[in-house]
């Protein structure tokens, strides 16, 4: 059983990391890299709301919107299918827990909200976030605690790629690049090279 | 709100018409000098993830000229009664409400196009494009502008992507929207495909070069250290 939890955790991270294989939350990972103390700052903030969404969408697909899922009101309400409303309950669910989360930050941690603050409103439209919640609904997780490993490991993914990216930015402020390439471009050209290297991940199994 | 009038919303003060010089730039900027991708710097992850074929990029395309056109009207029309602080909710209500009714209908009837595309159709909902034109155009001016702004930026994004998708199903399988393009011949030749193209890596680099070629040809467009 702890097996099967490293195993999700690591190909997550690894595997199928959100930036490097689904190109997912690119927006935010090249705006906000620029500097190594933003990247971790965001990184952070992804980490925390996609361990908070991913199992409470998973809680509220499981009992509410899959096929079958309200059979626990009675019989009646076994054929109910209201799949077609996750859309909306995730990115709701998303929006209020980032409002909800950045309120908590601010009164008990002054300290966290001063580095992380000025990022959550901008998690609620990273497509990383609502990515994780999608990605959980297809794989079909057998608990909630599966679906929390998955949000989790996820979430370091996308940390570790924007800390790696942000370095190599702050690296590359010194470095002749050539005109045209200079900022978005070089940081598109990295971002592939680095991607084949995860690739090199590819089928390792704990 | 002084004005009382409902019609209000679709009169603009000053009369101009339809296809004035200013709203013909609304439709052609995002083209190429305002482009949603390479120099806005919006909407990349689906960009990306779904350029392997041609077909899918088409289909993708259409769904965000539809969500980016229909929500920048409905917000535009909304604007004067839309919450400053809410106002981030409310948009994604608008279009989570337009992006299912996508998903609903490529399922009906592009069941195939809807199973490859997977989730990236239900990620147009945290497109930063949609997004952002919501933010920095309709939510401050008229329905008709707005609409054209929804339609320039979603075929500036469309024509990233369908670029990509081009290059990389030409030169990764040989083929276009399916069917082979590249002669048998060529095949007996000794040219292989390269598979290389089919990796999701790949994508970003092809991105990475229209950027160079975009930026070597406009020099306005080049960053400053």
């Amino acid at each position: 059983m702890w097996e099967q939890y490293a195993n999700l955790f690591v190909k997550s991270i690894f595997i199928e990391n959100m930036v490097f294989a689904y190109f997912l939350g690119m927006c935010s990972y090249l705006a906000i890299s620029k500097t190594l103390k933003n990247g971790v700052g965001m990184g952070l903030a992804v980490i925390f709301v996609l361990t908070i969404t991913v199992p409470l969408n998973y809680l509220i697909d499981t009992y509410l919107l899959a096929d079958g899922a309200l059979i626990w009101l009675g019989p009646d309400y076994e054929e109910l299918n209201l799949s077609f409303l996750s859309l909306i309950m995730f990115i709701s669910v998303i929006a209020s827990m980032v409002q909800l989360v950045e309120m908590i930050v601010e009164k008990f941690s002054p300290a966290l909200y001063g580095s992380l603050g000025i990022f959550l409103p901008l998690i609620a439209v990273n497509c990383a976030i609502l990515g994780g919640s999608l990605f959980m609904q297809i794989k079909d997780f057998s608990g909630v605690t599966e679906a929390a490993v998955y949000g989790f490991g996820s979430g370091i993914g996308w940390f570790l790629a924007i800390v790696a990216i942000a370095a190599i930015r702050e690296k590359m402020a010194y470095s002749n690049v050539p005109a045209p390439l200079r900022g978005l471009g070089i940081t598109f050209i990295i971002t592939g090279l680095m991607a084949f290297g995860f690739m090199s991940f590819m089928g390792i199994k704990i | 709100m002084k004005n009382k009038n409902p019609l209000f919303l679709f009169i603009s003060k000053e009369k101009e018409p339809f296809f004035s010089k200013k709203n013909r730039q609304l439709l052609k900027d995002p083209l190429d000098d305002n482009n949603p991708i390479t120099v806005q710097v919006l909407g990349i992850c689906s960009a990306l993830a779904i350029t392997v074929q041609l077909w899918p990029a088409i289909v993708m395309t259409f769904s965000v000229i539809f969500v980016m056109a229909c929500s920048n009207v409905i917000i535009s029309i909304l604007r004067d009664l839309i919450p400053n602080r809410i106002r981030i909710i409310v948009f994604l209500v608008v279009i989570s409400s337009l992006v299912a009714l996508v998903d609903q209908f490529l399922k009906a009837y592009a069941y195939d196009v809807s199973k490859e595309l997977s989730i990236f159709i239900g990620l147009i909902v945290t497109n930063c494009i949609v997004m952002g034109r919501l933010e920095a155009f309709a939510l401050g001016n008229g329905v008709w502008k707005s609409f054209l702004d929804g339609i320039g930026n979603a075929f500036g994004y469309g024509a990233i992507l369908i670029a990509v998708a081009f290059f990389r199903e030409l030169l990764g399988s040989g083929n276009l929207m399916g069917y082979q393009v590249i002669p048998d011949f060529i095949y007996e030749m000794g040219y292989e495909n390269n598979g290389l193209m089919l990796l999701s890596p790949m994508a970003l680099i092809t991105v990475g070069i229209i950027i160079w070629i975009q930026r070597s040809r406009n020099k306005d467009l080049i960053e400053q250290r």
